[in-house]
């Protein structure tokens, strides 16, 4: 197998006394779409803080390899803005645009481009990045609405610009948390074969809770449970989910 | 169907032709007409604004560039600085120096030294004075001295991601602090009687029309020229990206920009400009003292802010003007209850006029849209009868 471009190894971290992540050991590999599940409390968020630098680990490594044979670079040492600058992409769980800003507006601020004061102030728009712009809001299905207010779109709108603004910044890493919250089931849907086409061209790891989802996006790939700030197994969806440790935590039904 | 991507979404003109007529127009009735007027009519014609006048509203243009101040960075940005009065106080002290040691030997006491330097018992001029003979040293420090304690104290506090209410706090604390330094006497700034007595600037009598006309003037243009600048810094990726702080720093955060190199950057800015109309106050009023950079003073351009509509540009002007000149009615009228009235200001806009007075033009319009939609119902039934 190749290199993994994502890696966590033996990370642990404690909050007041309480292991949120414990000895927890994550694989990424290039072009990978990984969906991450766990009951409430298992470190979903806590993970994805550790490696988006929100939070930093007690012991543990994590190290990012987007170019294969060359040396890794230790996200433990860097803050958010750096690791987004290196390329790694974070969607929140409760979806978090610039209410006040408009759709079109809200994806400029996030495309990939020079992010210091001066940068800013001088800023002009070219062709090649309103072309870019243009493509991206067809993709997010918010092309006739860009001239709307960030906060005037629905839940669910709300989360494909959220997504949208993720892609602007052409991230090889997606971290993508509960996507479909919120969704009705046919965005739900649609969100998947978003995930599911842009698998390849970037890594993604997806929280999700919503199974009927899980077991969409994860047609291809791996599931990874996580249970108490560790991970419990990983496989094939079908494998998980009859999984008898997965059921038992999981979905509660094992004591049955 | 594709929708056209509009440009005036993201990078909206500077001004369209009508803006650029309601900014210059008032510009130069208050930058030219005026002075004009004052120095070409005879003293009782009732077109001429009085010297009086021309002063008051030099100090209310100074005021306004505080409150501009404070709304780039409230409105905008979203940091409630509870201190910009100090770098207000602080650019009015550098430049009073200067100011302070042009008295020369026409002090009370006929000293080089300055009064109160004689009256402590001084026997030379401290070294750190001496460069203050120069009026382009002054006029730099008037800048550097705010944009350094602004640097140093955004530096920690940005960086330790420190906001809202703590940072508000915080900036008081800081004000707070320096005031009572400024107080004591041994700190060596005059201790609470400040400076004052001011005779010249530039050789220029102090006490004459032409050389108050002409910080009249002055006041005016800068607060023309902090307009421009601060209209060119909110429009555009920047003005979006201060905004886009405001609303969702994390997001921000996460997109790449290193939020806290925002902030500072306007906070030292608006620090070393409020410093520039701090030094144009202290010769027009002719005094600082620590005072000024009493919590107090902070917390009125806050509420000029609040009153004049934050958030935007022209809302701070007209707070500033009109808050100011409600006060210069009411010390007069009923001195006793001026806090009253402020206070009561700051609650009724709070409550009522979340906008300030900046919304009441709209507020008003969909009144009177309302009425007129009501009225022909109204006389339709009254047909039918």
């Amino acid at each position: 197998m190749s290199h993994p471009i994502l890696q966590a190894e033996d990370v642990t971290k404690t909050f007041d006394g309480f292991r949120a992540i414990n000895a927890l050991n994550f694989y990424l590999f290039p072009g990978e779409l990984r969906t991450v599940i766990g009951p409430n409390g298992a470190g979903k968020s806590t993970f994805f803080d550790l490696l988006t630098g929100r939070a930093k680990p007690d012991t543990g490594g994590i190290e990012y390899s987007p170019v294969p044979d060359t040396p890794a670079t230790d996200l433990t040492k860097l803050n958010e803005y750096e690791i987004q600058r290196l390329g790694i992409g974070r969607k929140f769980q409760t979806p978090s645009v610039f209410a006040e800003h408009t759709v079109f507006t809200n994806l400029v601020l996030s495309l990939k481009g020079p992010r210091g004061v001066f940068a800013s102030l001088f800023h002009r728009l070219d062709s090649a990045a309103r072309d870019r712009l243009d493509a991206l809001l067809k993709l997010v299905r918010l092309d006739d609405k860009r001239h709307w207010k960030a906060g005037l779109l629905s839940h669910g709108e709300k989360q494909w610009l959220e997504i949208g603004m993720l892609l602007a910044s052409e991230p090889r890493v997606l971290l993508v948390d509960e996507p479909a919250a919120g969704m009705t089931d046919e965005e739900t849907h649609r969100t998947g074969e978003l995930l599911l086409s842009l698998a390849g061209k970037h890594s993604i790891v997806v929280v999700e809770h919503d199974m009927s989802f899980v077991k969409q996006i994860s047609i291809n790939g791996q599931v990874t449970v996580l249970h108490q700030g560790s991970v419990l197994c990983e496989g094939k969806f079908d494998d998980v989910q009859s999984h008898p440790k997965v059921r038992e935590v999981y979905l509660g039904r094992g004591k049955n | 169907m594709s929708v056209p991507a509009k440009l005036s979404d993201v990078e909206p003109r500077f001004f369209t032709r009508a803006q650029w007529a309601s900014f210059l127009l008032p510009t130069l009735v208050l930058a030219l007409v005026l002075p004009l007027l004052n120095a070409a009519l005879p003293a009782e014609h009732l077109l001429r604004p009085s010297d009086f006048t021309l002063n008051l509203y030099g100090k209310y243009a100074t005021y306004a560039v505080l409150a501009l101040g404070v709304d780039l960075l409230w409105g905008y940005l979203g940091i409630l600085s509870l201190g910009q009065a100090l770098f207000f106080a602080l650019g009015g002290y550098a430049f009073g120096m200067h100011l302070l040691l042009m008295i020369g030997k026409d002090g009370q006491y006929k000293s080089d030294l300055p009064d109160y330097m004689v009256f402590l018992g001084y026997k030379a001029l401290p070294a750190h004075w001496e460069p203050f003979y120069s009026f382009s040293f002054a006029a730099a420090a008037v800048l550097i001295v705010p944009a350094l304690i602004a640097f140093v104290f955004g530096w920690l506090a940005f960086r330790s991601r420190i906001k809202g209410v703590y940072l508000s706090i915080l900036t008081q604390a800081l004000t707070y602090a320096a005031a009572l330094l400024f107080f004591r006497n041994d700190f060596g700034f005059g201790g609470n009687n400040g400076f004052t007595d001011f005779k010249r600037v530039l050789g220029a009598d102090l006490n004459s029309p032409d050389t108050r006309r002409g910080l009249y003037v002055a006041s005016v243009l800068l607060l023309a020229g902090v307009f421009l600048l601060y209209r060119w810094l909110t429009r555009a990726k920047f003005g979006h990206l201060m905004q886009a702080i405001r609303d969702g720093e994390n997001r921000v955060l996460f997109s790449g920009y290193a939020t806290a190199r925002y902030k500072l950057f306007v906070f030292v800015l608006v620090a070393a400009i409020t410093g520039v109309a701090g030094a144009l106050y202290v010769p027009q009023v002719g005094i600082i003292n620590p005072s000024e950079m009493t919590p107090e003073k902070s917390l009125e351009a806050v509420v000029w802010v609040a009153v004049g509509g934050r958030g935007t540009l022209l809302g701070p002007i007209l707070g500033a003007l009109f808050v100011n000149a409600l006060k210069s009615w009411a010390t007069r009228a009923a001195p006793e209850l001026w806090l009253y009235i402020i206070g009561g200001l700051f609650i009724v806009v709070v409550l009522f006029l979340p906008g300030g007075l900046i919304s009441l033009p709209a507020k008003f319009r969909s009144f009177w849209v309302k009425l007129r939609s009501k009225a022909p119902a109204a006389e339709s039934l009254a047909a039918g009868h």
